[in-house]
């Protein structure tokens, strides 16, 4: 690609050479995760996420394949399909059934860590900024296929989920009721509902897929970023991603799923609700209606807008929900330092860990009942968010100033000085 | 320590390069001991397997009459055979059958008039016609598959047509001398 | 001045959001003060589960089939006369200990009845259950609505410690400052029944497990029939049933976590090996 260092590659096996010359797929994957794609030598474990986040959907896709097999989408019998059909009578169905709702989780573990690596060292910044950009796209792509998925078992939380996700949209004046019958196909989530849920579920992960291979592509224009920000100057910079990066990706492969297994065999229902196991009663909410715990930060923002201003306090909840994740499209734009990494950023350092516990706190707030204490602590916290993004950063990325950057990534790691 | 990079390190198997070997073995047999409960989990499930018994009653069926029944989704055929037609089926030497069988091993001992098959062609799966009222026998009096025209005699014998098997005579016990329980 | 807007936007938006969280947390807070938060009934006397200590906990828990055989029977005497076991089939109690003819013929014995579609009378009968048949519904006339047990364990948080403090908690006493300051909710409203350990605190279920049970059920394996006991082997039935497979999911856990170890030891092996002489 744009190194000109960058190994070539040269079947050996003549049937690898029949291959390449009439469709050159050995060459593209060779380029793309093989040894001709050079990497920065000096990525740490932080730079795993990337392939993990890849497996996490392998895992998703390939068992819910199966588990739809066995589902029934209807709303009488979605519950039973799931909790006696997949969960005691299919062969190693309860397997498949926590590998899914769990592989969810640690999907979302591993991309909201991935986020945050991002943010760190800066990613995102030119000439990487559409890598951001369709990685913002997948993480929406991936909100929506989590939301409907958890529709599906039809419990308590499946149901409610569903008509409080899609009562966002009755808050858009004029249309917005019209949008959200459109939405359910009925005024109550029912079973047309739940089979364009199962429908679009299905599909969406498949997007996502597509969407990663943009996302890989335009990461393959600049080459990957790394933890000093400094850019690749030379072949020293560089090895190549086949064997260094496999094998380390392999050892960080097995460590998720050293996580995953404790997760799925052992604490299998600890990240769910225990509302989801009562089938779905369209007469009764129950007393504490809370998302999954990956949309928690995004709820305790609805939440936390209670006050009517020109607009009513429910519109504003959802403009500043979707807002919330809107930010993060204009985020290249908003932080001009020409400095990537944090670690030579002193003040934006700082700023970096003070969000990472703003968003903690989010979190906690949303997956609490709503008392006035954990509003009050939500607003505060969203209303940092918002001035972190808008406000803050923009001005403290055109006032910083930065540490001295190491000359190059070789430099840096060998810890040689000026004389590179 | 080696040359920083040396390609050689990578390509030339040596030392504990083992490892390498040892990891993408032990990797592969996982992936491969994890497809199992995928593939298991399309085998029958615990309540297909437990889908009951099937009770039929004999009473009202005359000689020379059958019924259709439904046993583990499939239909079963319990024919009251006249004495013509077991004369009929006995009479056949079992050297020109192509899946040589007696009526007698087909039936339960003594009750040689109770014939007891599944409706389901040998050849591809079609259920054969005889079963009904005013149905088309075929050229052996017994039943007649209409996709591509297997005949079976009076003992549910392949006789004619592209059939390689006799109808299965599924497990049954008679629980009295008009009630019988089938699987 | 056009690009003066398109500079100073981000600020706008910005401070349009934390003006108006501003202007709502004002609103929380002045509610705070001139409200308070008072203390519900609720608060003051609804009470955590108690302890209970089964076999089948933790993560490597296992099941006792004695226990659960015990258990079965205090459901099958007692709550089943109210509570369906809907998802639960016959057959599943051979993962009790039950061979195929006791499953058989407590099907066949099991009170209520598979109701059947006669498709030429076009009425409703009904016949005896068979192992391959699912525990039947109860339909519940009287006040309040029995929930269906079969997944009540993993359907509450804390499962069987709050089924179990359930059961024993009609005869506890309330927490006496909360008593004091609540004497109104104490009192059951008309055919409800004072219990701390339900959310609600009162609810439609007298208490089920009582001395008047006890010969109904009687242990016949050698353990003393206390409501205790009672209580504390049908919280085990009940986690067996909302999860017959979960000794099996310990079992393949324990084996997979092994390999998986063995296996990230070998790839860190492999990893270090490729790297080596690469200082990074």
């Amino acid at each position: 690609m744009s190194f000109p260092w960058a190994k070539h590659y040269e079947p050996k096996h003549p049937l690898m050479q029949w291959i390449d010359s009439r469709l050159p797929l050995p060459r593209f994957v060779y380029n793309a995760i093989g040894g001709g794609y050079p990497v920065p030598r000096n990525l740490n474990y932080f730079w795993n996420f990337g392939v993990l986040a890849g497996v996490a959907l392998v895992i998703q896709i390939v068992t819910g394949i199966v588990l739809a097999m066995h589902f029934h989408s209807s709303a009488a019998e979605a519950f039973n399909s799931v909790n006696v059909g997949i969960m005691r009578d299919v062969n190693a169905g309860w397997f498949l059934r926590f590998a899914h709702a769990n592989g969810a989780s640690m999907f979302f573990i591993v991309v909201y860590i991935h986020m945050f690596r991002g943010l760190y060292y800066g990613s995102y910044k030119a000439p990487r900024e559409m890598v951001w950009l369709l990685g913002v796209v997948i993480f929406l792509l991936m909100m929506a296929t989590a939301f409907m998925g958890y529709v599906l078992p039809w419990g308590q939380m499946s149901f409610w989920g569903a008509q409080v996700i899609t009562g966002f949209f009755s808050a858009i004046p004029v249309v917005g009721d019209w949008i959200r019958v459109w939405l359910l196909g009925g005024y109550a989530p029912d079973d047309a509902a739940l089979n364009r849920f199962f429908s679009l579920h299905y599909l969406l992960p498949f997007v996502i897929a597509g969407v990663i291979i943009l996302h890989i592509w335009a990461l393959h224009i600049p080459g990957s970023s790394n933890p000093t920000g400094v850019e690749v100057k030379g072949e020293q910079d560089t090895v190549p991603f086949h064997p260094y990066y496999t094998a380390k990706d392999g050892f960080g492969v097995g460590i998720f799923l050293i996580f995953f297994t404790a997760l799925v065999f052992f604490y299998p229902d600890a990240l769910g609700h225990p509302d989801n196991y009562i089938p779905a009663n369209p007469l009764s909410t129950p007393a504490h209606i809370v998302p999954e715990w990956y949309f928690w930060p995004f709820y305790a923002i609805l939440r936390a807008f209670t006050a009517d201003f020109i607009l009513p306090a429910k519109l504003w909840g959802v403009l500043a929900m979707f807002g919330s994740i809107l930010i993060l499209f204009f985020l290249p734009w908003l932080d001009k330092s020409p400095v990537r990494s944090a670690n030579y950023r002193p003040v934006y350092r700082t700023l970096f860990w003070v969000l990472m516990v703003d968003v903690l706190v989010l979190g906690y707030c949303g997956g609490s009942p709503a008392d006035p204490a954990y509003i009050i602590a939500s607003q505060l916290a969203s209303a940092y968010y918002f001035a972190h993004f808008l406000i803050i950063l923009p001005i403290v990325s055109r006032l910083e100033r930065p540490r001295p950057l190491p000359g190059s990534i070789t430099e840096a790691v060998l810890g040689t000085t000026k004389t590179a | 320590m080696a040359t920083e990079g040396d390609p050689s390190v990578l390509e030339n198997p040596r030392r504990r390069d083992y490892l390498q070997f040892a990891a993408v073995a032990v990797a592969g047999v996982g992936a491969g001991v994890t497809v199992l409960p995928l593939v298991n989990s399309m085998n029958p499930s615990a309540d297909v397997l437990a889908a009951s018994t099937t009770e039929v009653d004999l009473s009202a069926i005359e000689p020379g009459q059958a019924i259709k029944a439904s046993f583990r989704k499939q239909p079963l055929f319990v024919r009251h055979l006249t004495q013509a037609e077991i004369d009929q089926a006995d009479a056949v030497p079992l050297g020109e059958l192509r899946d040589p069988q007696s009526l007698k091993e087909r039936t339960k001992e003594g009750k040689a008039q109770w014939l007891v098959t599944l409706g389901v062609c040998t050849h591809l799966g079609c259920v054969p016609l005889g079963a009904g009222e005013g149905e088309a026998k075929g050229d052996y009096g017994g039943y007649f598959c209409p996709c591509h025209g297997s005949h079976y005699d009076t003992a549910a014998r392949i006789r004619k047509g592209p059939a390689p098997k006799n109808l299965e005579v599924p497990a049954y016990t008679f629980d009295t001398d008009t009630k019988i329980t089938v699987g | 001045m056009t690009s003066l807007l398109m500079r100073s936007i981000k600020f706008l938006v910005g401070l349009g959001f934390v003006g108006v969280l501003l202007i709502a947390l004002w609103g929380t807070i002045s509610g705070l003060i001139r409200e308070g938060t008072p203390q519900t009934a609720e608060q003051a006397l609804h009470e955590h589960p108690k302890e209970l200590h089964l076999p089948s906990n933790g993560p490597f828990g296992k099941f006792d089939l004695a226990q659960l055989q015990r258990g079965f029977k205090v459901y099958e005497k007692v709550c089943a006369q109210c509570h369906s076991l809907n998802l639960v089939s016959f057959r599943e109690l051979a993962g009790l200990g039950y061979n195929e003819a006791e499953i058989k013929k407590i099907a066949k014995d099991w009170p209520v009845k598979q109701p059947v579609f006669d498709n030429k009378a076009g009425t409703w009968g009904e016949r005896d259950n068979t192992p391959a048949d699912r525990f039947p519904k109860v339909y519940y006339a009287a006040n309040g609505t029995p929930p269906d047990l079969s997944l009540i364990t993993k359907a509450r948080h804390d499962g069987a410690a709050y089924v179990y403090s359930l059961m024993v908690g009609y005869t506890e006493k309330p927490d006496a400052e909360g008593a004091k300051k609540f004497p109104e909710a104490l009192k059951s409203p008309e055919g409800l029944h004072f219990n701390k350990y339900f959310a609600n605190l009162h609810l439609a279920m007298p208490a089920p497990l009582t001395d008047a049970q006890i010969d109904t059920v009687k242990y016949t394996d050698g353990t003393p029939t206390t409501v205790d006991q009672m209580a504390q082997d049908v919280s085990a039935f009940l986690v067996w049933t909302a999860e017959p497979t979960m000794q099996q999911r310990h079992r393949f856990g324990v084996a997979v976590l092994i390999f998986l170890i063995f296996a990230t030891i070998l790839g860190y092996g492999a990893y270090r090996n490729v790297w080596r002489g690469m200082k990074h």
